[in-house]
């Protein structure tokens, strides 16, 4: 029978499939953090049980630690205390630990693809619903709750009926200035937050298929977003190129008996998915939020819409925009802006910081914006000195901070005020998301620093022009 | 966490006659800080239980010691609402073993199953007999069969049969979560590993 990527790599790690009810899924990978695992791990004591695979998890720190003066210790006592539980746990059930200051640590799901613990046909969970971005590589990946976690420790296996699929197709060519940030922040505007609930979803065309790897990163991480379990693009030379060589990648002979199992991993002809959307790649411009979910974006030329023209939802439409303090029919560009982050699992990577940089070159930091540069990972952190970009960085007046989640979920204590504005590369625009009060525009890295050098919501197809 | 076996349960029932009691009113937001599992029981009902004052209201069934027994008879589109396990772990620490009810939210009956607490949904008629006859006699015994999928109102004989998915029967007549079910197929999870690329 015909199959698609995601029941291909889904069917292989069926250990037992139950009559009514769910499937017992063979876990290949498990990340871990500091804040969704100490209970899990409470639970494995409790019942006396053990963790069966330690060389299966990997353990990183990156929720809530500081993203300046790291080699001090952190203030925060819960935060500290959840630091040390991760360092005991993985020490005493043999699991490596990338912790606070040591050269790998970074965002999980930033060094899970840096380190090759990512790998196509493999199944990857973790306690983050932004799990999801390791389906860039065609593996199968997930968000889990914290109970969940213990019974991946424990057993490796997780229990989950599969999830229905859709695939979404995008042909052409995007335009000028239009990143993977807008190609996700654009679907999500037409399939809403919830439009694929219950899916597993691949995404296939044109555009997928020459678009980067962190490009691919970017998409697939924001796959929850619309509801999705998760999303996935199959395997190419360009994935196979991105791991080669990778620490934790197959060597000599087992690489070439992998990648003849890496070949196979596509989606055949004629197989089947419950839903599909086609898009074309020349309706997408680059996105911008105006309210408090994902899926209320705009391109940013736009005007906001008016209630009227939203399906369904008025009212909750009208307390977004309350919110936000923004009105219908205004337009987005030229709004103030108090803060700019750049960083998280969505938009932490070198790609990224090489597209900021190429619009702050020569220019400088508005004087009234907070700019919060944060690296998904030392090695992000490396290169970006490395390739000289920290000097464009600083010579356009702003600072480079050390790795963590940071303001994407404003656990440490990089909070964006009550009231203000922040232009974020990050990838929830919640109420309060990034801190108390904080108004959150989601946009790309070129946004992030047009906002950056203009103090205000800008069009940054407009610098990239005068690059040119 | 583990919990008791559930075979054959014969109680006394407590009835609340309420159509959509939700997650909220089960176990409020605010109970959901905990980190542990700890202290749930006392916390079920709270707000429909205690004044602000933290005495008990007087006219609410579970402050009322007519009623007792390990089973709660609920109205229709018993735990709506959000998916919170917590409202599950309530029921059961304050001591319930099942709930019977003519409709569950889905996922409500899902965590209830998950954590030791039998969700048995009957017809409206039958639901309706039950009241009747706790009102009658607060005392009256119901048997809850769970290997014959069969609840019973022992003073009348009146029975009635109920669904449930085989997976989680077999978990609930061994006492078993998803973690214990796992871990009784280890040997065959590392034979599956072994066959695996990775
Ligand atoms: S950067 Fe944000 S979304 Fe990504 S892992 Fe951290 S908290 Fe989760």
């Amino acid at each position: 029978m015909s199959k698609t990527l995601f029941d291909k790599v889904w069917d292989s790690h069926v250990v037992r499939s139950l009559e009514d009810g769910p499937d017992v899924l063979f876990i290949d990978r498990h990340l871990v953090h500091e804040v969704t695992s100490p209970v899990a791990f409470q639970g494995i004591k409790q019942r006396n049980a053990t963790v069966l695979f330690p060389a299966r998890t990997f353990a990183t720190a990156d929720h809530n630690t500081p993203t300046i003066n790291q080699h001090l210790p952190v203030e925060d006592p819960l935060s500290a205390n959840q630091l040390k539980a991760l360092e005991e746990n993985a020490n005493s059930y043999g699991i490596s630990h990338w912790g606070l200051g040591h050269e790998k640590n970074g965002i999980v799901h930033v060094v899970g693809p840096e380190y090759g613990i990512t790998q196509p046909g493999a199944t990857i969970v973790c306690g983050d619903s932004h799990t999801s971005t390791h389906g860039a590589f065609g593996a199968i990946a997930f968000g889990i709750g914290t109970s969940e976690v213990e019974m991946v420790l424990a057993t490796q296996c997780i229990m989950q009926p599969k999830a229905k699929k859709m695939r979404i197709n995008i042909k052409g060519e995007l335009s000028f200035g239009v990143t993977p940030k807008d190609v996700a922040l654009y679907i999500i505007s037409r399939l809403t937050t919830s439009g694929a609930t219950g899916y597993f979803v691949e995404y296939a065309g044109e555009v997928f298929e020459k678009m980067s790897m962190e490009g691919r990163m970017t998409v697939c991480n924001l796959s929850i977003e619309m509801g999705a379990r998760g999303g996935m693009i199959a395997p190419d030379e360009k994935t196979f190129e991105y791991i080669k060589g990778r620490e934790f990648t197959p060597k000599g002979a087992a690489w070439d008996k992998a990648m003849e199992y890496w070949k196979t991993l596509k989606t055949d002809d004629d197989a089947v998915f419950d839903k599909e959307f086609n898009f074309d790649a020349a309706d997408i411009e680059p996105m911008i939020t105006y309210g408090t979910n994902p899926g209320m974006g705009i391109g940013i030329s736009k005007n906001i819409p008016n209630a009227a023209d939203i399906s369904g939802g008025a009212s909750t439409y009208q307390k977004s925009l309350g919110y936000m303090d923004f009105h219908e029919g205004e337009e987005m560009i030229g709004k103030p802006v108090d803060y700019v982050f750049i960083g998280s699992c969505t938009n932490g990577r070198i790609e990224d910081f090489r597209a900021f940089a190429s619009i702050v070159k020569g220019r400088k930091k508005a004087d009234h914006v907070t700019a919060w540069l944060v690296p998904g990972s030392h090695k992000v952190e490396s290169a970006i000195k490395e390739e000289g970009i920290l000097q464009i960085l600083e010579d356009a007046g702003f600072e480079l901070r050390e790795p963590g989640c940071s303001a994407c979920l404003a656990m440490n204590d990089d909070k964006v005020p009550a009231g203000k504005y922040a232009v974020s590369t990050s990838n929830r625009n919640f109420e309060g998301r990034q801190g108390p009060g904080s108004r959150t525009l989601l946009a790309s890295p070129y946004s992030a620093a047009a906002a950056a050098v203009t103090g205000k919501v800008t069009d940054p197809r407009d610098f990239l022009k005068n690059n040119n | 966490m583990a919990y008791d076996k559930f075979i054959v349960l014969k109680s006394s029932a407590v009835p609340m006659p309420i159509e959509n009691v939700d997650t909220d009113q089960i176990i409020p937001a605010r109970f959901l800080k905990a980190t542990e599992r700890k202290g749930f029981g006392d916390n079920l009902f709270r707000d429909w239980r205690y004044n602000p004052d933290n005495t008990p209201k007087k006219d609410f069934v579970l402050n009322n010691d007519t009623y007792s027994g390990k089973i709660l008879v609920g109205g229709k589109n018993f735990g709506s609402g959000s998916s919170r396990e917590h409202a599950a772990w309530a029921v059961y620490d304050y001591g319930f073993r099942c709930v019977i009810s003519s409709f569950f939210a889905d996922i409500f009956r899902n965590n209830c199953l998950n954590v030791g607490v039998l969700p048995v949904q009957v017809s409206a008629g039958f639901l309706d007999s039950i009241y009747t006859e706790i009102e009658k006699d607060p005392n009256t015994q119901i048997e809850v069969n769970l290997p014959e999928e069969k609840v019973t109102i022992l003073s009348t004989g009146e029975s009635e049969k109920f669904d449930i998915n085989g997976y989680k029967k077999e978990n609930m007549l061994n006492g078993f979560d998803d973690i214990d079910y796992l871990s009784s197929m280890k040997s065959e999870i590392e034979q599956f590993a072994a066959t695996l690329p990775f």
